[in-house]
């Protein structure tokens, strides 16, 4: 079921019917129930991997909070006897063996995640080096991928970090942990939620409430016209010009297909966020937000706290800091300080747990060469963007007017723009050399000329496709633009005849331009296979 | 309060209202061009009952001339086929005109038996799109649906062709509310001719046996008749070229069936000499299907056989039906004549 | 208090942070900076900052990233 069939309108209005009429505490059972029917729509076999990820995650959680609580008890109850060192030699003692826990719990679960979304990958590198020395190729299994196995193992391992840091509480109802794991709006998009902020808001009884209820629907309605309006229009031509059947889409096409890319991606994430924290507000459910107007980010590094924001926090708190305050990094650095001199041994473990990240990150976004050589890309801009940052405070103490000029701001924002969109070109081709031949072709292949002798049409958009979408950008633009200060659904939300007007006018305009049905690949949202 | 509810009730209102004129000015009208598309939905027009219903393919609505069965023997008859209707379709088809009329026979051309899987979305919409809401109609497009196609998009066309908006033409807004009469009774005029000029065979096939869906349904139609009292005929309409290639395999599979059934089953192929066609006049494609002259020769030619085995006696007398079927023929002669001087 | 100024002052030599109350919402401080600044702290002050202390809270100013290292001192 994806957001933009048919089928999945139906179940939310009937969900959302039910939601509201039974008694309020039966509420999250009703939630836990809606949500296994949505997965058991997507496949009925994936049902296996989240119940295993669930148990997995409920049993560890479960068992570290019993040994936190035993260990709490003994140190009250002994308070007098124990002395400062003893109690803290018992807490860390007590520490390895939850970490234990912690460990058992997140082989597991990233266990299935790897095993599910990288034996191919590996396997066909293992099987690329043995053909070097002569082997035989070996056989690739196809293994299904579960929808949205990578959003709920994150949630789920970030939950189990968070108990094993004690600054959560296990959940003691299996039931609740299932729902808290498996919550149907975030299966397919994310956001990748905290269970500090989700749970509270899942298992509190909501009353049904005008103004958040119309601001969702306001939010809801602003996401579809955003995927299929703007995403889908743009996907075809970015399926064209990435399949580059006669091989004439290079110089100024790769360009373009940049430009493209970056408002399907737009669209179709964000806008699929947009279902999912509208149709949330819709229950009732506050969810983190994922997107803080990215494009108009002035630095990469702005820009990844902008984009994905819940994908970035989880990685900052869970791999990035761990990563680079355990001993050993420490040790490394005190060590590299004073063999390598103080500015070299600093930078050390922070490059080196920036690269590990960003080497993750690309890692979680797909099973691929593109997408690690995509991480590390981003690592190297924002390290070099970081080296750089003296030269930059000079040119500001230099020019201080200009730098302070919002034309300044704006060519800031251009290039973080262009540079994210090159960048993630590599996410259209799938395949780095290909990827690096497409970006030198944009500096030897002069075509622009083309492009105005029929060349914006030989990509599958026609001219009114091109206004259609082009359109759309520009009342995306709009809207972000108005809603920087508080959201436009918001104000409509207090005007209820305007949201009246201003929902039909988007159901009318996305039944007659949207990008849907026979003509158009029926699309899934991009950042499900994640 | 209630003002703003009111409000917002007139604007959905509203909002209904103008998806719904959309709708009728996005669907395609078949009116110049792919009058096929039309053929379906003319039979609603019908006011009196027909002796005879024809139901199938191209070979039915191309083949057979209801004026002719009038002028010649008095007969009335309605083709109700399409472009590649399948026999599905022209089982729901058939049941939803059993409901409305009881006739003397069923005359169901087996050509389309050849298929036993849905085949092109676009014929789908053809056949599909020009019926009037009922189970019929829901059950022929959940049996006719291709990969992709969904339920929800017959009942909203609007969800089909709302892309259209950038090719509408002065015809969709001149048949926004009307269609004009395109067949003659379900028969859609050719005049033009090609002569057949190749000989070839049909290329061998690796399986001559026609699917067991297809059989299924036409068993269907001959229970369905059984039970109404309709007695039902199986034709195949001659034709002579090796795109349409009617194999003799298959054609033994249906002398079988009827044979098993007690069914009457006439195969035009070969019977040139009877029936007085000519290759070389008679078609307006090459061998493919019959013009308008060569449907002519056939109609009055297998009218006789019908009348004969129906015991039909016309219905020349009833100043009602002959005051309907006159001005039919009319329009037909005067279609014929134009087409005659080009 | 005067040596962790020293090392917030070398991160960003323009910031004076003995005003500032919200190094992390104000986006003065980003992932970067924490850690440098950690490792920093921790060879200075001879405290271990474990990851689980890496909160917004904890470093929205210098007096609170004072109040931790004494407080994990304190442990």
């Amino acid at each position: 079921m994806s957001f933009t069939s048919a089928s999945f309108l139906l179940f939310a209005v009937l969900t959302l019917l039910l939601y509201y009429t039974l008694p309020k505490r039966w509420q999250w059972i009703l939630l836990l129930g809606a949500s296994y029917v949505f997965y058991f729509f997507a496949g009925a076999e994936y049902l296996l991997f989240i119940l295993f990820t669930t148990a997995v995650t409920y049993l560890c959680g479960h068992l570290m909070q019993k040994r936190a609580d035993a260990e709490d008890a003994f140190v009250e109850a002994n308070r007098e006897t124990l002395s400062k060192a003893e109690r803290k030699e018992f807490r860390a003692a007590e520490k390895k063996k939850r970490f234990r826990i912690l460990l058992m719990g997140l082989l597991l679960g990233f266990g299935v995640l790897a095993v599910v979304k990288y034996t191919s990958f590996v396997l066909s590198g293992i099987s690329s080096i043995g053909q070097a020395f002569g082997a035989a190729p070996l056989r690739i299994p196809e293994l299904l991928l579960p929808l949205g196995i990578s959003f709920y193992t994150f949630q789920s391992m970030g939950y189990l970090i968070d108990v094993y840091r004690k600054t959560a509480r296990a959940e003691k109802n299996p039931l609740r942990l299932a729902l808290f794991v498996s919550y149907f709006p975030q299966l397919i998009q994310g956001p990748i939620s905290r269970f500090g902020d989700l749970a509270p808001q899942l298992f509190s009884e909501h009353r049904f409430d005008g103004f958040r209820f119309r601001a969702g629907l306001g939010r809801v309605a602003w996401g579809y016209f955003k995927k299929l309006i703007v995403a889908d229009t743009a996907m075809i031509a970015v399926k064209a010009l990435v399949e580059n059947k006669d091989g004439g889409f290079t110089g100024v096409y790769v360009l373009l297909l940049i430009l493209l890319y970056s408002a399907q991606i737009y669209g179709d994430f964000t806008g699929g966020i947009d279902i999912t924290i509208g149709f949330s507000e819709l229950l009732g459910i506050r969810l983190a937000e994922n997107f803080d107007r990215p494009f108009s980010s002035r630095s990469t590094k702005e820009y990844w706290r902008r984009w994905h924001i819940t994908m970035g926090t989880w990685f900052t708190d869970y791999v990035f800091y761990p990563l680079s305050v355990t001993k050993s990094m420490q040790r490394f650095s005190k060590w590299s300080r004073e063999k390598l001199g103080t500015a070299v041994g600093k930078r050390l473990p922070v490059y080196f747990a920036t690269v590990t990240t960003w080497f993750l990150t690309g890692l979680w976004h797909g099973a691929g060469w593109n997408f690690i050589v995509w991480g590390l890309l981003n690592c190297l801009v924002i390290l070099v963007s970081q080296e750089l940052q003296p030269l930059y405070d000079r040119f500001n103490r230099h020019f201080p007017r200009l730098t302070a000029s919002r034309a300044w701001g704006a060519w800031q924002a251009l290039r973080t723009f262009l540079l994210m969109g090159l960048i993630r070109s590599l996410d259209c081709y799938r395949n780095v050399p290909t990827t690096f031949r497409m970006w030198a072709s944009m500096l030897t292949d002069w075509n622009i000329g083309e492009l105005f002798l029929g060349g914006l049409t030989s990509f599958g958009l026609s001219v009114s496709d091109w206004c259609v979408l082009l359109g759309g950008i520009l009342l995306l633009a709009l809207g972000s633009r108005l809603g920087k200060k508080r959201p436009v659904r918001e104000w409509l939300a207090e005007r209820p005849i305007l949201l009246c007007a201003a929902l039909c006018l988007l159901a009318v305009a996305i039944l007659l331009f949207g990008a849907y049905g026979i003509g158009y690949d029926a699309s899934q949202f991009i950042y499900n296979q994640f | 309060m209630k003002k703003k509810i009111l409000c917002c009730a007139a604007l959905l209102l509203a909002t209904v209202l103008l998806l719904g004129f959309l709708q009728l000015l996005l669907m395609p009208k078949y009116m110049a061009d792919k009058q096929e598309g039309a053929l379906v939905g003319e039979y609603y027009r019908e006011t009196t009952a027909h002796d005879l219903l024809f139901i199938g393919d191209c070979e039915v609505y191309e083949c057979f001339t209801p004026p002719t069965l009038w002028e010649e023997y008095g007969v009335t008859s309605y083709i109700r086929g399409s472009a590649q209707q399948l026999p599905w379709q022209s089982y729901y088809l058939l049941e939803e005109m059993l409901k409305r009329e009881t006739p003397k026979a069923v005359v169901f051309n087996v050509y389309a038996l050849k298929y036993g899987t849905p085949q092109n979305e676009a014929y789908n919409r053809m056949t599909l799109d020009g019926m009037q809401l009922s189970r019929e109609k829901l059950s022929a497009i959940r049996a006719s649906m291709t990969e992709g196609e969904s339920l929800l998009s017959y009942l909203l066309p609007l969800l089909r062709f709302h892309s259209r908006w950038d090719e509408l033409s002065a015809e969709d807004w001149q048949y926004l509310f009307h269609r004009d009469t395109v067949s003659h009774n379900g028969y859609l005029m050719q005049t033009g001719i090609l002569p057949k000029t190749s000989d070839r065979e049909g290329v061998p096939l690796a399986d001559y046996t026609l699917p067991a869906t297809a059989m299924f349904y036409l068993e269907q139609m001959r229970l369905l008749c059984e039970e109404k009292g309709v007695a039902l005929i199986l034709v195949k309409a001659p034709t002579n070229s090796w795109r349409y290639y009617w194999y003799d395999e298959w054609d033994a599979q249906i002398a079988d069936y009827a044979e098993a059934n007690r069914l009457s089953y006439y195969n035009f192929i070969g019977l040139d000499g009877e029936i007085g066609l000519d290759w070389s006049t008679d078609t307006y494609d090459g061998g493919a299907h019959l013009n308008v002259y060569g449907a002519e020769k056939l109609t009055s030619y297998f009218g006789e056989i019908l009348c004969r085995e129906l015991g039909l006696t016309g219905h020349r007398e009833n100043a009602e039906i002959a005051a309907v079927w006159e001005e039919k023929l009319d329009a037909y002669k005067q279609e014929r004549e134009k087409g005659n001087t080009p | 208090m005067e040596q962790l100024l020293e090392i917030l002052k070398q991160l960003h030599p323009d910031v004076d942070f003995a005003l500032e109350e919200d190094l992390i919402g104000d986006g003065i401080l980003d992932s970067l900076d924490i850690v440098t600044l950690i490792t920093e702290i921790n060879c200075t002050f001879d405290v271990s900052i474990p990851a689980e202390e890496i909160i917004p809270e904890n470093f929205a100013s210098a007096d609170a990233i004072l109040a931790l290292i004494e407080r994990l001192d304190e442990e």
